[in-house]
């Protein structure tokens, strides 16, 4: 339960989690239109290098990544295995029966997998160097051209941010609740699927009422301090670009040249 | 039941950069049928303790004894849950709890998952009723309709009716106005004299600890600096302020009393009345006073 | 003229209700006093304190606040200068750290960046808590939260603080350290405090104090005089002060104490004296 309370990040002082949460945002989707747009193995390389540079650099010790990768494992195993058996190709290596392996199979799947455990790796050193308050943050920022379309994205930034700011408290009560029906014989980690279900009643109504009573509480807190909305309002919290977030995306400029000249020249 | 503490460790997930030991090496008695009071300021341990009365919590090392039972670090969820009933634990802000549609069936919840039938269960909820304070009319009534008070004596009958024979207690009055305080105070102390039921009552109430409590176990940064009557224990004012506890009015006043040379008591006033009667008799009958204040028994 | 005042002021929480929850109300605070408002539960106290900045809106009376009268019009105004800490601190902790909680009220009314950045330090440092600017919530006590709260408050640069049961879900501590804060703070910025409490202490902070009762004024008066209302005081929502209790019971076994409110040490040193004349 603490490990959900701190999210997954890890403080630090690296450059990558320096850099501005927007830039990180930004290279994250970036990087992942990278990866599609490779086409041999020297640009896997290539991509797979950038990867292990930034994950080094992020000063975070390399089983936070294999961590991240775990709960992934099972989905990546599946896609590899519909990949061996479903993929046409000419070099057939094995035959037996309906079941046919070939090369082409083999190399697709070992490329899917470096595709899935470099987009899982990218995520994950996004979301170890940023604080969720600063990933709400940079969302907000990069979607404030669609105020233009009336998108309240004021709104939705602070909704976002008192949600976060929520999850500790939220935590914190499911816990004393949890407690509080163990201490009335229910045992939660007990019985079949649905009566599993049924145990999680008497936690979630509970839940469900404090939450409603806070909110209630947090809207009438919120207006007595002067909210009420609208652009008139200033901010606190800034993003600042530097000169480190000009050279990400600088390198990341570069490697998308070097990858589209390869598709194009070579 | 007695429950014990034998040289109980605890600590929060030990082996992470988040290694938090918030126990150590704890030790302590709580006889059966007294009324133990446990007291500390916030963050000295004492709801980790808490927790390990009804082994919602497991020590790290060392053992819990919860009358025959032996809790350790290895024991499984299952071979210690049946505990849970001969304890009841009521949590601060209890009302949190209730989640049935009716005050009924909320009270019958526990007896249930203890395998009671829910005939039988709603039959005892019935009976617990009057014993908080309110009547059978409340049976069918939701518990969210309830006023902040109600809902807490709901909450209570909840733990109540699983027939505990340890009852313990989490700041109990807490948020509630002084009259409603003094009903929950002595609605415990009813069904402390009358049932005979231990309780272990964890406060920042000094005065309640003076008025009801007959054992008082001090906690500081998760160790026991203190484990005696409270008489005893309450002897040391200006300690206990130095571990930011507070001491009774009475002690206080009688402690300011004895100031000067020709004031004294033989044994320190707790109770509005013990104070009463110190001050009556110094003042109606100085001479067998002056005889006294060789014995004077100040700490 | 007062700062505060309500004129013939009722409240029903709807239109179709019978029930007066505030009934016909009148009364003046003026600026610097400190007022303890107290009252059984549903007598209507922290129904009365909400008319105070517009989260109320009274059917009948009127009500006005530092000359400005309670209107559609002026409430945002208002609510720039009345303050109000309620009974849950997590409730009302509405940023992600401290610092942005404290900004939040300086967003709302549109206060530049730089400007923000000036008040939130300086109303940290009245509430002590300048070394916190960064913590999260759930890494602070009640009482921290609390005092994060009234910096909020401070910098709006407000004229009174309403404390609806600020202090009653903390801890003694906790207790102890929002009222020395909401002390000092009322000294140096001249501030204007009204708190709803249950708790005697508290309670004898207080310049007046209000007795409400069904939601009508029942006393107005000093500490000293409502303390002696005796067991009456707990059915209003307080405890009846150790001093009292203790004189009650010395008169009931014989002694002969004077009447008028005694404070600890007043009866110390009297039992002293009448002892040593004995």
């Amino acid at each position: 339960m603490d490990k959900l309370i701190l999210g997954q990040y890890v403080p630090g002082d690296s450059y990558i989690h320096r850099l501005d949460p927007r830039t990180k945002l930004v290279a994250s989707m970036w990087f992942i239109i990278l990866i599609f747009m490779a086409s041999s193995w020297w640009t896997y390389l290539v991509l797979l290098g950038l990867v292990f540079v930034a994950a080094k650099i992020s000063e975070i010790p390399i089983s936070y990544y294999i961590n991240g990768l775990k709960p992934l494992a099972l989905l990546i195993l599946i896609t590899v295995f519909f990949q061996l058996i479903f993929a046409q190709g000419d070099t057939v290596l094995l035959e037996y029966g309906w079941l046919t392996i070939t090369l082409e199979g083999i190399i697709n799947a070992i490329l899917i997998i470096l595709r899935f455990v470099m987009i899982v790796m990218m995520s994950t050193i996004l979301t170890l160097t940023t604080t969720p308050l600063e990933i709400a943050d940079g969302i907000e920022s990069l979607l404030r051209p669609l105020k233009r379309l009336k998108v309240p994205v004021q709104e939705i930034a602070l909704i976002l941010s008192i949600a976060l700011r929520f999850v500790p408290t939220l935590m914190q009560e499911t816990e004393k609740i949890m407690n509080a029906q163990k201490a009335r014989g229910v045992s939660f980690d007990e019985g079949n699927l649905l009566e599993r279900m049924k145990k999680i009643v008497p936690l979630l109504i509970p839940l469900f009422i404090s939450s409603i009573d806070r909110a209630d509480q947090l809207a009438v807190a919120m207006t007595a301090r002067g909210y009420r909305g609208g652009d008139h309002r200033t901010k606190l919290r800034q993003l600042e670009w530097t000169n480190q977030d000009f050279y990400t995306f600088g390198l990341f400029g570069m490697v998308t040249v070097l990858l589209l000249s390869a598709r194009f020249i070579i | 039941m007695e429950i014990r503490f034998e040289d109980v460790n605890f600590t929060y997930q030990p082996g992470t950069p988040f290694e938090n030991k918030v126990l150590h090496d704890i030790n302590f008695t709580i006889k059966d049928g007294s009324y133990t009071a446990i007291v500390g300021h916030t963050g000295s341990g004492k709801s980790t303790i808490l927790q390990h009365l009804n082994a919602l919590k497991t020590p790290t090392s060392g053992s819990v004894w919860l009358g025959d039972l032996e809790v350790t670090s290895n024991k499984t969820e299952k071979s210690i849950r049946d505990i849970r009933k001969e304890i009841g634990v009521v949590f601060q802000f209890p009302e949190a709890q209730l989640f049935e549609e009716t005050v009924g069936k909320d009270i019958a919840f526990g007896p249930q998952n203890f395998g009671v039938s829910e005939e039988e269960a709603l039959k005892r909820a019935e009976e617990i009723l009057p014993v908080v304070g309110l009547d059978a009319s409340f049976m069918d009534r939701s518990p969210f309709e309830l006023s902040g008070g109600q809902m807490r004596r709901v909450a209570i009958a909840g733990v109540l009716v699983m027939e505990p024979s340890v009852l313990v207690l989490d700041e109990p009055t807490a948020g509630l106005d002084p009259k409603g305080q003094l009903e929950m105070m002595s609605l415990f102390n009813g069904l402390h004299k009358e049932k005979n039921l231990t309780i272990v009552l964890v406060t920042h109430q000094m005065e309640d600890v003076a008025n009801y409590a007959d054992h008082m176990i001090v906690l500081d940064d998760g160790k026991i600096v203190g484990d005696g009557s409270p008489r005893t224990v309450f002897q040391k004012e200006k300690w206990l302020r130095s571990i930011q506890l507070d001491v009774p009015n009475t002690v206080e006043f009688a402690k300011e009393l004895i100031k000067d040379p020709s004031w004294s008591y033989d044994k320190l006033p707790l109770t509005l009345d013990e104070l009463t009667q110190m001050i009556i008799k110094e003042i109606d009958h100085p001479e067998v006073e002056r005889k006294d204040k060789q014995v004077r028994t100040d700490g | 003229m007062s700062l505060i005042s309500l004129q013939n002021v009722s409240y029903r929480y709807s239109s179709t209700d019978d029930f007066l929850a505030l009934n016909n109300i009148s009364l003046t605070i003026e600026k610097g006093e400190w007022i303890t408002l107290i009252g059984a539960n549903g007598s209507g106290k922290s129904t009365l304190v909400k008319t105070l900045n517009g989260l109320n809106m009274p059917q009948e009376g009127t009500i006005s606040v530092d000359g400005l009268a309670m209107n559609e019009e002026n409430i945002w105004t208002i609510r720039q200068k009345v303050g109000m800490v309620f009974q849950n601190p997590d409730n009302q902790f509405v940023g992600s750290t401290v610092a942005d909680d404290v900004a939040f009220g300086l967003e709302n009314i549109g206060i530049p960046r730089d400007e923000m950045i000036d008040r939130i330090n300086r109303s940290l440092e009245q509430v002590g808590m300048e070394d916190f600017k960064q913590a999260e919530p759930a890494r602070l006590s009640g009482g921290q939260k609390q005092r994060v709260a009234i910096a909020g408050i401070l910098a709006l640069e407000p004229e009174i603080i309403i404390l609806d049961e600020a202090t009653s879900m903390l801890d003694p501590k906790g207790r102890a350290e929002v009222l020395e804060t909401v002390k000092a703070v009322k000294e140096k910025s001249n501030l204007t405090v009204l708190s709803i409490t249950h708790d005697i202490n508290e309670a004898a902070h207080a310049d007046r104090i209000f007795v409400l009762e069904k939601g009508q004024i029942k006393y107005i008066d000093v500490p000293e005089e409502i303390f002696k209302l005796g067991d009456e005081l707990i059915d209003l929502g307080l405890t009846v002060p150790f001093v009292e209790q203790l004189k009650y019971q010395l008169m009931e076994n014989g002694l002969d104490l004077p009447e008028e409110f005694m404070t600890e040490e007043r009866l110390v040193e009297w039992l002293w004296k009448y002892d040593s004349k004995m």
